[in-house]
């Protein structure tokens, strides 16, 4: 992990580059976090990639609900040489939920991202293949939202297959 | 439903041939076809939408969500403590990682101490769980490739290992053993006897794998040469675990950044060379004697002391004390019924799983309940490693990589 103050200078370059780049960093049980504005996620992304953070190691979805803005997507990045980690938060509102896609520098956020618009209906701009990919493809809704019911869904019988709803479509 | 038919088309069409199709033929015809969901070889419910170039695989569109049970949504309904259940059930291969992964992310929340004779029990469970994991790929994999034998072999030793967790926790499988701070329970007496016997077994057991596979023409003519994928395209993919160590980056969490007492243990990482199918076969096969080593290790160091934490407000009492103890009792009574509080905030907790990085990323908002749990899940990741890795070879080949990927379904789902 870089330290308190090696995620201070990270911060201070990105903001060299894009002064509203970085909204603010945290560093939680030696974690770091630098949180960016989402227009400029990507530029922060090719810069901390540039440092060496050459690894995505994972990509998750977020509801800071009842905080705003609501919806946070995080990438967590990895310097395998240095063994170092460092998290890139971005964070969206859900009448404006748009991100810039990673995929063309990490193939391997395609599922991630895919996961996340699932879940969250974050919209990933420039994704090649943003499609539904653990919920039905007819799915309404974004089930790991804080405001989603966690609740029950009609089972499909024959006696109820033209009440039960999205499945006849 | 002639939206998808189009989709399908559309894949087909951005398909390059191999060759200019000479003529109106049918044998240079693309066609698409779906492999499973319930296909046997491909270990669960996974569907795969193959375009195929007569025998040729030309792209491959993994499909997934068969087993979406929504546990990250039902952890959010639960105290803390309750959740540990219910995400072992997602990669239903490595329980015990799943709750190493989750409960080590709490108590980097909650900064609690676990002490060190809980922290060498959990390495210790861990590697056998390792070696369980292993033995089911290895054993279903056989099937995959033919050969039946193999498989009878792996679960005998694999029954031995269930056994092991057994005596230990009372359960088979999604053992609940890891706690918040350490384990539920010392291990019983005579375990580590019996995990010695174990662990000396399956290393000739090990050896007795690899002399029915490593001079078995048919395997080595199955394993060699096919999927390959290189160190760069992987490490593009965030493919990491045994694949990735095929194609020769020794990169293992363990080493790199150990957590939970590793790095007291000496053991080696098994690397590949040029990342096919039996360079990742090797790697897990040798990962078993690793294993097996760490485990030993881990026997002979057992410090003494307490297995889990003493802290009250997290861990419960001792069951004797709460006949003698007021303060005891309404610690037993807070924690079961309300759970333990923890510091709001977000932390990412990654380990290495038998499949690579399992990473769990929990977000607390100071209440009982976490506010988001979510698993890297390795499994999920590596999927995308599908199309690379069978692009362009035969659909045979397509059976056998995929059984080397070793993608668990309920890790994959969730």
């Amino acid at each position: 992990m870089p330290d308190a103050t090696g995620l201070e200078l990270i911060a201070q370059d990105l903001r060299a580059a894009d002064a509203d780049a970085v909204l603010g960093t945290s560093f939680f049980r030696e974690e770091a976090t630098i949180e960016v504005a989402p227009a400029a996620l990507r530029a922060a992304a090719e810069a901390l990639r540039a440092k060496g953070y050459t690894f995505m190691a994972s990509c998750h979805g977020v509801d800071y609900y009842p905080e705003e803005p609501r919806l946070g997507v995080h990438y967590q990045l990895l310097d395998m040489a240095n063994v170092d980690r460092v998290c890139l938060k971005a964070r969206v509102t859900i009448e404006d939920p748009h991100v810039p896609s990673l995929c063309d520098l990490w193939p391997g956020a395609n599922h991630p991202e895919r996961e996340v618009f699932d879940m969250f209906g974050v919209v990933f701009d420039g994704h090649p293949d943003l499609r539904r990919i653990l919920m039905p493809e007819d799915y309404e809704g974004h089930p790991q939202r804080r405001d989603f019911p966690v609740g029950g869904e009609p089972v499909l019988f024959t006696y109820n297959e033209d009440k039960v709803p999205g499945w006849t479509r | 439903m002639t939206a998808g038919l189009s989709d399908y088309r559309k894949q087909e069409e951005s398909i390059t041939l191999s060759s200019a199709p000479a003529g109106p033929g049918v044998e240079q015809e693309l066609m698409t076809i779906n492999m499973g969901p319930h296909h046997p070889s491909t270990h669960g419910v996974l569907r795969l939408i193959v375009t195929l170039e007569g025998e040729t695989v030309r792209d491959v569109k993994p499909v997934i969500g068969y087993v979406h049970t929504g546990i990250e949504k039902t952890a959010e309904d639960k105290p803390y403590w309750k959740v540990i259940p219910v995400v072992e059930r997602m990669d239903y291969l490595s329980y015990y990682f799943n709750a190493m992964a989750f409960c080590g992310a709490v108590e980097k929340l909650l900064e609690v101490e676990v002490p060190a004779r809980a922290q060498y029990l959990r390495v210790i469970h861990l590697e056998l769980n390792r070696i369980m994991s292993h033995l089911v790929w290895l054993g279903t994999s056989c099937i995959d490739l033919g050969a039946i034998s193999v498989w009878w072999y792996c679960f005998r030793e694999r029954e031995a290992v269930l056994d092991l967790f057994e005596m230990s926790s009372g359960q088979r499988m999604h053992t609940r053993y890891f706690q918040v701070g350490g384990v539920i329970e010392d291990i019983p007496r005579g375990w580590a006897e019996r995990v010695r016997r174990f662990t000396k077994e399956m290393r000739v057991r090990a050896d007795q794998y690899a002399a029915l596979l490593d001079k078995n023409e048919i395997v080595l003519q199955r394993l060699r040469h096919t999927g390959i994928v290189d160190e760069q395209t992987l490490l593009g993919l965030g493919v990491t675990g045994p694949l990735l160590r095929a194609a020769g980056n020794p990169w293992d969490l363990r080493k790199a950044a150990p957590y939970c007492s590793y790095d007291h243990f000496d053991f080696k990482i098994p690397v590949g060379t040029i990342g096919d199918n039996y360079d990742r076969y090797r790697v897990r096969h040798a990962e078993i004697y690793e294993s097996c080593a760490i485990i030993e290790q881990a026997l002979d160091g057992l410090p003494e002391g307490p297995f889990i934490t003493t802290d009250r407000k997290v861990a419960l009492p001792p069951r004797h004390e709460l006949a003698t103890s007021m303060e005891a009792l309404i610690h037993h009574f807070k924690l079961v019924t309300e759970g333990f509080r923890v510091p709001p905030g977000e932390v990412y907790n990654p380990i290495e799983s038998p499949r690579g990085e399992l990473g769990c990323y929990v977000r607390s908002d100071g209440s009982s309940r976490p506010a988001r749990v979510h698993m890297r899940d390795p499994s999920f990741v590596n999927l995308q490693a599908t199309a690379p890795a069978t692009r362009n070879s035969y659909i045979a080949d397509l059976v056998a990589t995929l059984a080397m990927l070793d993608p668990v379904l309920g890790g994959v789902d969730r």
